[in-house]
């Protein structure tokens, strides 16, 4: 056991835990951030995607070791400025638009994983997002939603 | 391309199918539901703030697992625990520890909450004792020491072989044989389709929560909240009262929530009783994928009489599914499967026989489609390669054939209004360009062979590298229950105007994502000339919501929400009857304020005209149907015979579209299903054990198998519903996988007749014809 510091949805976090145990038990256990899910537990599924240093990780894969010094966003901090205005940024409100979201359980991921591509610039075009898309299965949608919504976002037309 | 719909606004209920709505494209833009209400639970959804069950904390609660048969078929001898570990710091559950009766409530009633000692374990992962405790090191470190000691018996593992039938059907009749004496052609054809996992993303959870005076009360990931209700009062011996069942918000269903949660209640309840805390029994997905249930397998086998021109005269259809160890809801789903074996096709002659086995495998049961899916493949894929067989057009052949008004179902149920058949396979064949794109892959296929680089047995030529196909299918699905069922549940929805001035509705439907906390309150909203955000849902809470039927069989916005549009009219019209006949927007404040709450319990009735008789298989089978169609345009790669699905064009007939954005993406996330099943999803099976019970070895869909989706919505309303609503989760489950297995002969000139179509099984098929790309009947 040993402290592990790092900075998760832009506030400090300190937890006490062994080294392997997963970021997305710390997550939801320790710090009560059940935004993130759990759906296979190895890696398969990405519902538990979140960003570490701005790359897109799935949170069941990562040791607490890992994480000291690094910088965690989950769902809850996805857009910190919407959140602070207490509103929904225009990720979340093309998912609302567009039916992105229906069960909602791998939404979460979802939206960590096109925050990760609208942050490296990714465009609208629809092949490109179903690359970026890959890892995160979804059961409800066929995909479809979620591409149009993630392309709009892309295009500035949200 | 994808095409975005909305509903014209005002449709007569009493409008039969020959003038069916197609609902006109680009009415919306870029998929936006303008001017309908967004996913009403969608905002807690996308921040995080959702509480699923294993997002819900109760202080003090321990954690629960399973111990599980690793055996498909044995005597329980005894359950020894090591007496090398300390286990006073753990509680252990058995069959000796139920108070009520050890068995799970369904329809015959043959399933142990847990084996018992003495008892028959009768497949791989079966339930046979409990154990919780305060943390999951303590589990993982104390489960393997629970030793079964079993004695064992040899497993039934082929459906045929069986000798135990769950439940067998008898359908129809006619002149069988004259029909077959005076058909041109006949053309038999066996079809097999294996297991399928719903493969929810949240997987199954249930909490478990002691109270006062004996109260039970479950939190869980749940569609049937009265189903686990009834099975508590049952095994736990609780009074109505004293058993509680509360959804969380739940991550998927397509079944699969329907009737194994119960187990999953139980097992929670008996240890929280237990312990005298709160127990999590939360799955992950290995125990999900190995213990719970799956769509069931079948074999169909068809023989059918055609004349020249295309018309049918005779079929005669046997279908055995596979059961698994315990009947659960099979006999249903045989039921619905017999019932939709013939297609939805006009033919004189017909007779159904349909049975379902026990086997030594886990337990098969609700999957959207519920039995459908598995005879729509046969009977398309057979419709398919006779149209071939007669040299006509698969959207030729179904012309002539699919039903229209007035015809006479093998139940001989008249189909008195409410048929789009030929709406739904005219329109899905002109917005795909159906035969022109069927000329070009024909020609590309002649090129192909023409090129004489064709070594035999394989389709490799030196400069294509794949081969694009397009294929059709046309399905049918009953809307609501099968038969009486409707009658024999009496659900009651109510609507309320509480003394606050709030409107709520109270029902025991739940929210899996399909959108019944979104059309609820547009539902009943729209009766009463307000807007939907004035309408709150109640939570799903058994000390509070009717018993409003399970929410299964695409009956939800047709039944229920039939319900609930009829007690928001009684509603308004008792409000303006006793406020000098004003409107109800304008009074219901004031009249909440005066006279206090009122609200308006509605109980179902049954649908004028509409009768079953359950003994003979006679009649109504359902109230009403819905119709899709579907074209899939596929690529398969000539060297390792992978398929790619490109591009879908989806038409489904639903009644009455009440979201037009929610009922798409039940078309878009239904039609993957089909995709997945008739490409990837397979479940291997050794010796009765799931060999891939692992998300790293089941597969399903991602966004890069997904192929571009265009969906046209029809609606030709149902009468009998207030808003002539049929359903439409199932519908698009129904069609897709035979019309991807067509497109897939189109390509490569071989018929899979045994889903899922794998590269092994394409590769196959082309080696056994010898001949690939000629269009040679193949098997599988």
């Amino acid at each position: 056991m040993s402290a592990i510091r790092f900075l998760v949805n832009g506030a400090p976090a300190e937890v006490e835990v062994p080294g392997m145990r997963r970021l997305l038990d710390v997550l939801r256990e320790e710090l009560g951030l059940t935004g993130t899910k759990e759906g296979c537990g190895e890696g398969e599924c990405g519902a538990c995607s979140v960003l570490l240093d701005g790359q897109l990780v799935d949170a069941c894969l990562v040791p607490m070791s890992q994480v000291d010094g690094r910088i965690v966003r989950t769902v809850e901090g996805l857009s910190l400025a919407a959140r602070e205005r207490g509103d929904l940024d225009a990720l979340q409100e093309a998912f609302l638009e567009f039916g992105a979201a229906q069960c909602g359980i791998c939404t979460p991921g979802m939206l960590m994983a096109a925050r990760a591509y609208l942050d490296a610039g990714g465009g609208p075009d629809h092949d490109a997002i179903r690359e970026s898309i890959a890892g995160n299965l979804c059961r409800c949608t066929g995909y479809q939603k979620i591409v149009e919504a993630i392309a709009a976002v892309a295009a500035g037309d949200v | 391309m994808t095409t975005r719909t909305m509903p014209r606004p005002a449709v007569s209920p009493d409008r039969s199918a020959p003038d069916a709505l197609v609902i006109e494209r680009g009415m919306t833009t870029a998929g936006r539901a303008v001017g309908f209400p967004r996913r009403r639970e969608g905002p807690a959804k996308l921040t995080g703030a959702a509480k699923y069950t294993d997002d819900l904390v109760f202080p003090g609660a321990w954690y629960g697992a399973t111990i599980r048969s690793t055996e498909p078929r044995a005597r329980l001898i005894a359950i020894e625990l090591d007496p090398a570990v300390d286990w006073s710091r753990v509680v252990v559950v058995t069959a000796a520890d139920i108070p009520g009766e050890n068995l799970v409530s369904a329809i015959k009633e043959d399933q142990p909450v847990l084996v018992p000692v003495g008892g028959e374990i009768r497949h791989h992962a079966e339930p046979v004792a409990l154990i919780a405790a305060p943390d999951r090191e303590t589990i993982r470190r104390l489960r393997s020491r629970v030793r079964l000691v079993t004695e064992p018996l040899p497993p039934v593992l082929d459906p045929e072989a069986s000798d135990h039938e769950f439940a067998s059907y008898e359908i129809g009749g006619g002149a069988l044989e004259a029909g077959f004496a005076a058909a041109d052609v006949i053309f038999e054809g066996e079809y097999r389709v294996g297991h399928q996992e719903q493969l929810y993303i949240e997987n199954n959870a249930m909490i478990a929560v002691p109270g006062e005076d004996g109260e039970m009360a479950v939190h869980g990931s749940l569609q049937c909240p009265y189903y686990v209700h009834k099975a508590m009062r049952k095994t736990l011996g609780l009074s109505a009262a004293q058993a509680r069942v509360i959804q969380a918000e739940t991550g998927g269903g397509f079944g699969g929530k329907e009737e194994y949660p119960s187990i999953i209640a139980l097992h929670a309840a008996l240890l929280a009783r237990k312990a005298g805390r709160p127990v999590r029994m939360i799955y992950d997905r290995h125990e999900d994928l190995a213990a719970t249930t799956k769509r069931h397998p079948a074999i169909v086998r068809h023989r059918t009489g055609i004349m020249a021109d295309g018309a049918l005269v005779a079929q005669d259809i046997e279908l055995i599914m596979d059961g698994g160890a315990y009947c659960t809801l099979t006999p249903v789903v045989l039921s619905r499967g017999a019932l939709h074996s013939g297609g939805p096709y006009r033919c004189p002659n017909v007779r159904i026989r349909a049975r379902a086995t026990r086997t030594n495998t886990p337990p098969n049961g609700a999957f959207r489609g519920f039995g459908a899916p598995q005879v729509e493949f046969a009977m398309e894929t057979h419709l398919n390669r006779i149209a071939e067989r007669l040299g006509m057009s698969p959207a030729e052949i179904r012309r002539r054939n699919a039903y229209e008004l007035n015809d006479v179902t093998p139940t001989g149920q008249v189909l008195r209004e409410s048929v789009a058949a030929q709406e739904v396979l005219r329109v899905a064949v002109e917005a795909s360009e159906f035969e022109r794109i069927r000329r070009a892959t024909a020609a590309a296929a002649a090129a192909r062979r023409g090129s004489g680089m064709l070594p035999p047995g394989r389709l490799r030529s030196g400069s294509a590298a794949s081969a694009s196909g397009i294929g059709l299918a046309l399905a049918w699905h009953g809307a609501g229950f099968t038969g009486s069922g409707e009658v024999h549940i009496g659900s009651v929805a109510s609507v309320e105007l509480a003394g606050d001035g709030r409107i709520r509705v109270l029902i025991g439907s739940t929210e899996m994502g399909q959108g019944t906390n979104t059309i609820f309150p547009l539902m009943v909203a729209g009766e009463l000339g307000l807007p939907a955000e004035v309408v709150d849902m109640a939570a799903v809470d058994t000390a509070f919501v009717p018993d409003s039927g399970p929410t299964v069989a695409s009956r939800t916005a047709m039944v229920v929400g039939g319900l609930c549009i009829d007690a928001a009219r009684r509603l308004r019209a008792e409000v303006e009857e006793r406020n000098d006949g004003r409107p109800f927007a304008e009074v219901y404040r004031s009249d909440a304020a005066t006279h206090g709450p009122t609200r308006i319990d509605q109980t179902f009735e049954p649908y004028p005209g509409i009768s079953f008789d359950d003994a003979t298989y006679r009649g109504d089978a359902y109230p009403a149907f819905g119709w899709a169609a579907c074209v899939a345009s596929v690529d398969v790669d000539l060297d390792t015979g992978e398929v790619s699905v490109r591009d879908v064009v989806a038409v489904d007939d639903v009644g009455r579209v009440i979201h037009p954005i929610l009922c798409e993406g039940q078309v878009e996330g239904g039609t993957l299903q089909a995709i997945g099943y008739a490409t990837i999803e397979e479940i291997k099976l050794d010796n009765g054990r799931y060999l891939n019970d692992r998300l790293a070895t089941y597969l399903i869909p991602t966004a890069l198998d997904a192929p571009r989706m265009t969906t046209i919505l029809v609606e030709a309303p149902f009468s009998g519903a207030p808003h002539g609503a049929k359903g439409v989760g199932e519908l698009p489950m129904d069609v897709g996988a035979p019309a991807v297995i067509a497109a897939i002969h189109d390509a490569v000139g071989v018929w899979v007749t045994e889903l899922p179509a794998t590269p092994e099984r394409i590769l196959a098929a082309i080696d056994a014809t010898g001949a690939g790309g000629t269009g040679a009947e193949g098997v599988a």
